[in-house]
């Protein structure tokens, strides 16, 4: 008999999460799905995936691809007829999969994406576009930067790229991240 | 007319959108509208700080919003990433009580402090509610003479609510234009996802988005494409060549800023706005029309 991996808890922790409060009154009426327009790349819809959450089903949830495909356009936000937050649930999602490791390896780019732009911004305070792709054509996207040499040449020709320096704040705006940053850890998040 | 802001450019208008921040301030400038740029800002954290971390994200937002706050003035960014993750901070930060206290003691490890008071603008909404089409259409000094238009939103403008425009099929982008003298088309996929980040991430999934998009600038007839959003014009400018050799199409819009429209129709200076900065010159086609309607 199918019986997969249950954690009953799963669809109170993620009620419990700003924006999360309203999960459980999903009607799978699948307003969601209809309205998403990346779903057909998605492993589970997004209806799909309200229903393993609260079916409990935390593994398969943090394994699918669906937050990460997500492009956050909240068209499924808007029209939930339940008025679910289900973008910022997305988010959290990405969250709990990267604390836990269990994402895919099919979600890679996305992780290291938003990974590398976290630090990018943690030390500068800003984000250089110049620097965040130098950094994931390097982390593995060979093929990317072979396909986006062009393009990128092109843009750096029309003056669109600066080729060195770096916008970044003051040190006293640093120092400001970094306290806050500190704060951030010491209270151990939300 | 004593409009006066300060201003969030975002990290994108320093590099590829660098002629979207120049052609607002130009057009600001000359219509005598005040953008004082917020000292010392960071990043908002746009969609990717969000993904891996909350709580800092929110901090991260708010402190910009802390900085303004003593200002006095409403904020202003013409990205939409932007536009979207400050008004979501501020909505969190007014209506739940445990992200209000932790960010204001983040905050004040640092000194600052928030109230939640600082009311968050997209460049798009002050220049039409506040300043006003009929008062933009008096400054018109040459006529886009009919240029068709498509008027593409993005998502983050008008998704999730603000109270600023229709989440499906919003008009103020639209407006604006008609009062340059262009001809704004019936463009469907105005507010459709164009994939934003995906472009990095999941490539291909974001190519599908934006051909769906250009096909349906084509289909209502467009000879260019106006945007109001960093990421949005990068996708749809910067991948329609792939996208022709992919697809098997044909699109060839210039794809422009909606400030460059702007800049052009108030007579600023060619120097100021980067019109030959972009993939397609949109020169031509506007020489065309402009000169058909002083004819």
């Amino acid at each position: 008999m199918y019986a997969p991996a249950i954690d009953e808890s799963f669809l109170a922790e993620i009620s419990s999460l700003p924006g999360g409060d309203r999960v459980a009154l999903c009607i799978q009426c699948g307003s969601c799905s209809g309205s998403c327009p990346t779903a057909p790349w998605m492993d589970h819809s997004p209806r799909q995936l309200f229903a393993l959450i609260r079916c409990g089903m935390r593994d398969a949830v943090l394994s699918s691809n669906t937050p990460w495909v997500c492009a956050s356009c909240y068209t499924c936000y808007v029209r939930c007829p339940k008025e679910i937050k289900i973008t910022d649930i997305m988010y959290a999602l990405k969250r709990l999969a990267i604390k836990e490791g269990k994402a895919k390896p099919d979600t890679k780019a996305a992780r290291v994406m938003a990974e590398t732009f976290e630090k990018l911004v943690n030390k500068h305070g800003r984000n250089s576009e110049r620097d965040l792709m130098q950094q994931l054509y390097l982390k593995g996207q060979f093929g990317k930067l072979f396909r986006d040499a062009p393009t990128g040449m092109k843009l750096v020709r029309l003056g669109r790229i600066p080729m060195f320096g770096r916008d970044r704040l003051t040190r006293n705006g640093l120092k400001q991240m970094k306290s806050i940053l500190n704060a951030v850890e010491e209270m151990g998040g939300l | 007319m004593g409009l006066a802001y300060t201003y969030y450019p975002g990290c994108s208008v320093g590099a590829t959108s660098l002629w979207y921040d120049r052609s607002l301030q130009a057009v600001a400038k000359t219509l005598g509208i005040e953008l004082a740029e917020l000292e010392d800002w960071n990043c908002c954290g746009a969609t990717a700080y969000m993904s891996v971390r909350e709580l800092m994200s929110f901090c991260i937002s708010a402190r910009n919003l802390a900085l303004a706050e003593p200002l006095g003035r409403d904020l202003v960014t013409p990205c939409n990433a932007c536009f979207t993750v400050l008004h979501k901070t501020n909505r969190y930060f007014n209506d739940d009580a445990t992200v209000r206290e932790k960010v204001n003691k983040a905050l004040g490890a640092a000194g600052l402090a928030y109230k939640g008071t600082v009311k968050v603008r997209h460049a798009l909404d002050v220049l039409v509610n506040d300043f006003g089409l009929d008062a933009l259409t008096e400054r018109v000094k040459h006529s886009l003479g009919g240029l068709k238009v498509a008027a593409y939103y993005g998502c983050q403008l008008v998704r999730p609510e603000t109270g600023l425009d229709s989440t499906d099929y919003p008009v103020i982008l639209d407006q604006l234009l008609a009062s340059l003298g262009a001809e704004p088309t019936e463009f469907a996929m105005k507010a459709r996802c164009c994939g934003a980040s995906l472009i990095v991430s999941k490539e291909n999934v974001a190519l599908d988005l934006i051909a769906d998009i250009l096909k349906s600038a084509e289909q209502s007839g467009a000879e260019a494409i106006a945007t109001l959003c960093p990421m949005c014009h990068i996708n749809l400018e910067t991948q329609m060549s792939r996208i022709n050799s992919q697809y098997k199409q044909n699109f060839n819009f210039p794809v422009l800023f909606f400030t460059q429209l702007m800049g052009v129709a108030l007579g600023v200076n060619e120097a100021e706005l980067g019109l030959n900065k972009g993939f397609i010159d949109p020169q031509p086609l506007l020489k065309r029309r402009m000169a058909k309607a002083r004819a």
